[in-house]
């Protein structure tokens, strides 16, 4: 599994979001996308997933150019993406909600109950709360449900849009806790956060994005002690700018 | 308020399977017999009860589970459902007043005309989302009108006359006078439309449509062609319209542009959420409903639709999900949103 974007250009309309930047995810990685609210991060992820066409550059997974591929195909590919904010079916139960995630795969019944043996296993709430609609879950739990969700798929890389988004400190921990788990499975992990301190700490290497531009490229720990970006997305300060 | 929707659910959940046929069979027995249960307790006087049983009841039942495909399943609003209507009753008028075709012959070509103007609208409007789907959608219902009024070949604004009736089917014939034998055909299609419906509600198509209704994006990210099931919603609407204006067209015997103006799209629609948007039961009976009030209180004569009018806005206040809406966990949708 190689992910790779190659000078990614997005527009909104007339607005340039993403200004060519690159990007390479290799096998067994956990790559975080650092970068403050409106800097391009979902934009990113949406490109990569689909939803999103490419106004100039290249998405390339696993040697092949995916540009022109469609959304509902790439989740085959085995690109999967947990959506920003709360990007599950509100209206669906917790068990139907993690049935979707395997819509595209012509399962047989044995490898959606061994799937969801291990999504429970990862996630005991969800079993817990399996029958109950998706929307009445709390703000954690639907982040669960959607990594959950995402994880049925089997995917080779897995796209995580801010999963620390509105959370309680403490389930942030648990949230964290669980990506490294998932990557230590062997799943590959591209991270998108605002919460730098945390992706910094548990990713491998790290991309800094700002307004549509990577600025900074290294590995997760060195970006920890850099000056800029402690000053600009770790410490005191940055509790105020998000 | 006493939650009838509930109530019912919680009753259906834990019945039998005797219980649960028993009430199928007497329910299904009950409305086919209604023409036999002409009197003055729930009949409509002004008008007559067997043809008024055919239409409007039974023709807004049946379009509104058409229209429920698309507007309840995959919560695409479409204000022009009347075009697909028009399209099966021009069918049937056309073919019927010039080849040698009878109505069995014509039904499946209406559908499919239907079908397949439902693919030439849909395909370019449902790349569309939202107000902008509703607005061309609109737009479409209008032009099959106005072309039906300016093109010649199809009669202009007269219309089409002499159109034939079905052939004998059972030894029943199907004649205005007797609108019986068109009643239980209607009545039959339905129920065949409805056994459909709910066939596909469980299946990958269902899914398909609800998780699209919920999250468009996210349903494409679960790998849903969310685009190719759109498209087949709103074929699988136009179809139910087609057959429906097909055998409206049969019974009427004649028709002209008038009768399929917006006014049967808005109605259409203001069926589905009355009867509770996405819960193809509670839309056919709310469909029943509107269809039936304003010609049971036909004897009003002047104050009639006003009367209309406060019955509808007082229900929906009591019931803005509509009377009988979709399963209870749905409901966090609109919040959610
Ligand atoms: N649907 C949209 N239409 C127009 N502009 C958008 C849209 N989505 C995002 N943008 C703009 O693109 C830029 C990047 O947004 P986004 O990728 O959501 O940033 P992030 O996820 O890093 O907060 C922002 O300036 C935002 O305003
Ligand atoms: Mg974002």
């Amino acid at each position: 599994m190689r992910l790779e974007v190659k000078n990614l250009s997005v527009y909104y309309g007339k607005i340039e979001a993403l200004k060519g930047i690159s990007i390479v995810v290799d096998q067994g990685e956990i790559v975080t996308l650092i970068g403050a609210n409106g800097a391009g991060k979902t934009t990113t992820l949406k490109t990569i997933s689909g939803l999103r066409p490419v106004t100039s550059g290249e998405i390339i997974f696993d040697g092949v150019n995916i540009n022109d591929i469609p959304a509902y195909e790439r989740a085959d590919l085995g690109i999967s993406q947990a959506p920003e904010g709360r990007g599950i079916f509100p209206g669906m139960t917790v068990l139907e909600n993690l049935e979707m995630g395997k819509y595209n795969r012509k399962t047989r019944k044995q490898e959606m109950s061994e799937d969801l043996a291990r999504v429970y296993e990862l996630f005991p709430r969800l079993k817990e709360r399996a029958s109950q609609a998706g929307g009445t879950l709390s703000g954690g739990e639907q982040q669960m449900l959607a990594i959950g969700r995402a994880l049925m798929a089997r995917p080779k890389v897995l796209l995580l849009d801010e999963p620390s988004m509105g959370l309680a400190p403490m389930m942030i921990q648990n949230i964290f806790n669980i990506i490294t788990e998932i990557n230590k499975q062997g799943v590959t992990i591209l991270l998108v956060e605002q919460n730098a301190q945390q992706a910094l700490s548990r990713a491998h290497r790290a991309y800094v994005l700002e307004i549509g531009k990577i600025t900074k490229e290294a590995k997760a720990k060195d970006l920890l002690n850099d000056p800029h970006v402690k000053s600009a997305y770790l410490g005191t300060g940055a509790h105020e700018i998000f | 308020m006493i939650n009838l929707r509930d109530a019912g659910a919680t009753w259906w959940e834990n019945a039998s399977k005797l219980k649960r046929r028993s009430l199928v069979v007497s329910l299904v027995v009950f409305i086919y017999a209604l023409p036999f249960l002409n009197n003055p307790l729930i009949n409509t006087p002004g008008s007559m009860f067997e043809s008024v049983l055919f239409y409007p009841i039974g023709m807004f039942v049946l379009l509104s589970l058409g229209l429920n495909i698309v507007v309840g399943k995959s919560g695409l609003l479409d204000l022009g459902f009347v075009a697909f209507f028009a399209i099966g009753a021009y069918t049937m008028g056309v073919l019927g007043t010039r080849t040698n075709l009878n109505f069995w012959e014509i039904l499946p070509i209406a559908m499919g005309l239907a079908m397949l103007s439902g693919v030439l609208l849909g395909a370019p409007a449902l790349r569309l989302r939202g107000d902008y789907l509703a607005i061309v959608t609109l737009g479409f219902g209008e032009i099959v009108r106005i072309v039906a009024v300016n093109e010649e070949f199809i009669g202009g604004a007269r219309g089409i006359a002499g159109i034939p009736t079905p052939p004998d089917l059972f030894g029943m014939k199907f004649e205005i006078l007797n609108p019986k034998p068109y009643y239980w055909l209607l009545v039959t299609m339905t129920l065949l439309v409805y056994w459909a419906v709910r066939r596909m509600a469980v299946r990958r198509p269902g899914r398909a449509w609800d998780a699209i209704r919920q999250d468009d994006d996210v349903a494409q990210l679960m790998g849903v062609p969310t685009f190719k099931y759109k498209v087949w919603a709103f074929v699988l609407g136009a179809a139910v319209g087609g057959a429906g204006g097909c055998l409206y067209a049969s019974q009427i015997l004649s028709i002209v542009p008038d009768q399929f103006s917006l006014n049967v799209s808005i109605l259409v629609l203001a069926c589905v959420v009355f009867g509770g948007i996405g819960n193809p039961f509670g839309v056919m009976v709310g469909a029943a409903i509107l269809a039936y009030l304003p010609e049971r209180i036909r004897f009003l004569t002047q104050p009639r639709q006003l009367v209309f009018g406060i019955v509808l806005v007082l229900i929906m206040n009591l019931r803005p999900d509509g009377l009988l809406p979709r399963k209870k966990r749905e409901k966090f949708e609109s919040e959610m949103k």
